[in-house]
């Protein structure tokens, strides 16, 4: 296994989860992102990179105005995952 | 392959730079209108002044399709006084308005906003905004009127009876703003950060007459030479705050926030007020829910409260409609929070959705949490987690997050003075939304923008295109292009980290003489030592270098303005150790503060300085009503 010698990962670091089998790398998401996160990928066609997660303002653009429904999931940092609680039960449920 | 540590794993090295770099090529544009920011305020502005006739370029320094506070969405379009379903006169509701917080309004947008933002807000629907549940989703909500299909909300309490809050469908805006921009032929540069004001002769103080920019992809320096130039932006939203990588998830604020159009009117001259204006940040310091996720908030309206055993709260988020004997301003929390300590109620809080009648429930939230500023992607998140507001509590961050500290504040409605034509004191610069000493309405935003850009527009027919200082663009050209001259010193989070600290330390909680004078001390080290050290290794990181600066001048601003009211006063979140008394009759009024040959100045101004709204209101706008009445 190769190692390379890389900074600590920005925290959060990944805000939004692409799925490589459903996005077509038209980069509408590059295009709107308010903050710049992504950048294109080298290869055309392929889904974007993300450079400045720690930048995102979790506004969600890059998932509501993807054109291809799945290509792009948001992904909420751990600690912003809310809480809720089914009235019936009781039971807690985490986003 | 998504992430960049992922990229340097399969590819071996990390990616070049994905964009051409061009930081020794220039652009020049020469138009009649140039918007500085393309959120809400801008956009209304080029769009207005285009139709007047105007040659509009628009430069936003993120994308203008989703820019902007209200980028993403809106739920309420607030103080729409002038509907037709209305219950008050808009005259006396913009004095009201001007009147509250003491005193301290902005008179001249807030007549605005209750005169025209209804008219705003009909163009919008033309444009493909939705403003109306024509589909009869939301048929037998409450406050949905069914001839008009409008949907009143119940906020504003104790005024709710008054009809002057429209919910509408936010998430449509700002597309269809930019589409009508791009009919109307407006020229937008977006990923361009304007850096600093041209003046006539390069003089401060003088006549505005256009603008720098950099390319904040390709690093490309950009000349805008204009007769007229209308101020978009915002204030800065991150001054006191020292993280910058988990403030993003929560700040009502999105990043592009960062005080530029403030630093770069105050270096031309241009005259502000109520820069000393800050308040605690309620939702914003970096570790807290943002309020949509857990009722608490005016987007949750009549969601009532229960404790951790279902007991329901004596409080609502939105007192009205209904619910009687309530703490109407104060929310109550106080008393729950003794009442909790007692015993009394169990933590923590939940939104008890399932207890609401369904359509109520169905429109809080299918309709005011999705369309409000971020919140589409936190009700996708909560539904596609199996949340269902008919059978789930949703849980309420309130005291079991805590309470933010005094010392992470926020800048809190100061900006430029502006006249009748909402034209600053320098000429051909004019100001909108959030620009002004105003609130972060979107309704706000999108009146005083359209109603600047036909000022605007109008002044450009009469007004010569003057020539730009060559010597002012050379300078302004190596101030930003310093920090990519360098590859090491100080970064831009580093630089952002050190200034917030110095605000924290000298100019929050405690304020007094002694610690203005340390923290301006402390920020002059900073421009002195620190700032010449700032490296940036790519465009993108520069124009977050170019942010620090903004904010580093902002913050100076704050404190100069801060030793100039020598009182307290509750309305502006200003307590002053050395002047204890609050709000003191004599310091009832505006303080002003600018630069005046690179030497501050200030001065004071009476609250109404506007005068009488309706009168002047009329007495500038006489085409205006002819052609709307």
């Amino acid at each position: 296994m190769k190692v390379f010698a890389v900074p600590n990962i920005a925290t959060p670091g990944r805000p939004a989860v692409f799925n490589p089998e459903i996005c077509n790398g038209c980069n509408t998401c590059v295009d709107h992102c308010p903050s710049d996160v992504f950048i294109p990928n080298p290869v055309e066609g392929r889904c974007p990179i993300i450079l400045h997660p720690d930048e995102c303002w979790y506004c969600g653009t890059c998932v509501n105005d993807c054109p291809c429904p799945g290509a792009v999931q948001f992904n909420w940092p751990l600690q912003q995952r809310g809480y809720w609680k089914r009235r019936e039960t009781g039971r807690i449920f985490q986003a | 392959m998504t992430t960049f540590q992922e990229f340097i794993g399969n590819e071996g090295h990390v990616p070049a730079w994905p964009y051409a770099i061009r930081y020794d090529q220039e652009q020049e544009i020469e138009t009649d209108v140039l918007i500085i920011g393309g959120g809400i305020a801008g956009c209304w502005a080029a769009i207005s002044a285009a139709r007047k006739g105007a040659k509009v370029a628009l430069v936003e320094k993120s994308a203008t399709v989703r820019s902007g506070a209200g980028g993403p969405g809106c739920d309420h379009w607030c103080d729409t006084a002038a509907n037709p379903l209305s219950k008050v006169d808009p005259d006396e509701w913009a004095r009201e308005l001007t009147k509250s917080f003491g005193g301290y309004g902005c008179g001249i947008g807030r007549e605005i906003q209750c005169r025209e933002n209804y008219h705003t807000l009909l163009e919008l629907e033309k444009m493909g905004g939705k403003i109306r549940d024509d589909e009869d989703r939301f048929k037998g909500v409450e406050g949905r009127d069914d001839k008009t299909k409008f949907l009143i909300s119940p906020r504003m309490n104790p005024f709710h009876d008054t009809n002057v809050v429209i919910r509408v469908w936010g998430t449509t805006f700002k597309p269809a703003l930019k589409k009508e921009c791009g009919r109307l032929g407006v020229k937008i540069y977006d990923r361009i950060m304007a850096t600093g004001l041209l003046t006539e002769k390069g003089v401060q103080g003088g006549r505005v007459i256009g603008a720098t920019g950099l390319n904040c992809r390709t690093g490309e320096f950009m000349v805008f030479k204009s007769k007229a130039t209308i101020l978009c932006s915002s204030s800065g939203g991150s001054i006191w705050l020292m993280n910058t990588e988990l403030a993003g998830y929560n700040t009502m604020s999105p990043r592009a926030v960062s005080g530029d159009g403030i630093a770069m009117a105050w270096r031309a001259g241009a005259e502000f007020t109520l820069m000393e204006r800050s308040g605690i940040m309620g939702i914003t310091p970096g570790f807290k829910h943002r309020w949509y996720t857990g009722a608490g908030d005016a987007s949750f309206e009549n969601v009532p409260l229960v404790d951790g055993n279902g007991k329901e709260l004596p409080i609502v988020t939105e007192p009205g409609w209904g619910k009687k004997d309530v703490d109407r301003m104060g929310f109550g929390w106080s008393a729950i929070r003794e009442d909790v300590m007692r015993g009394k109620y169990a933590l923590p809080f939940y939104g008890d959705f399932p207890s609401m009648p369904a359509i109520e429930r169905k429109v809080t939230w299918n309709m005011l949490l999705e369309e409000e500023c971020t919140g589409k992607i936190i009700v996708d998140t909560y539904t596609e987690a199996g949340f269902d507001p008919s059978k789930d509590q949703l849980q309420n961050y309130a005291l079991i997050e805590g309470s933010s500290l005094p010392q992470w504040r926020e800048a809190n409605g100061g900006g430029l003075v502006v006249d009748w034509d909402l034209r600053t004191s320098l000429e051909g610069l004019y100001a909108a939304g959030t620009q002004l000493f105003s609130p972060g309405d979107h309704s706000f935003a999108a009146a005083t923008g359209r109603y600047a850009g036909r000022k605007a527009a109008v002044f450009t027919r009469t007004a010569n295109q003057p020539t730009a200082s060559k010597e002012q663009i050379s300078m302004e050209k190596e101030r930003i292009y310093a920090p990519i001259k360098r590859s090491n010193g100080i970064d831009w989070k580093e630089l952002h980290a050190g200034i917030a600290r110095v605000m924290q330390y000298f100019c929050s909680e405690y304020k007094t003489e002694s610690l203005f004078k340390m923290g301006l001390d402390s920020l002059h080290e900073i421009e002195e030592k620190w700032a010449p050290t700032l490296f940036a290794s790519d465009p993108h990181k520069l124009m977050r270098s170019l942010e620090d600066l903004s904010m580093l001048t902002h913050a100076q601003i704050i404190i100069h303005a801060s030793r100039a009211r020598r009182a307290s006063s509750k309305f502006l979140g200003f307590n002053r150790i050395d002047y204890p008394q609050l709000d003191p009759p004599e310091w009832h009024k505006f303080i002003t503060v600018k630069q005046e040959n690179g030497e501050i100045k200030t001065g004071e101004r009476i609250l109404d300085y506007c005068g009488n709204l309706k009168e002047n209101y009329e007495a500038h706008n006489r085409d205006y009503i002819e052609e709307h009445d």
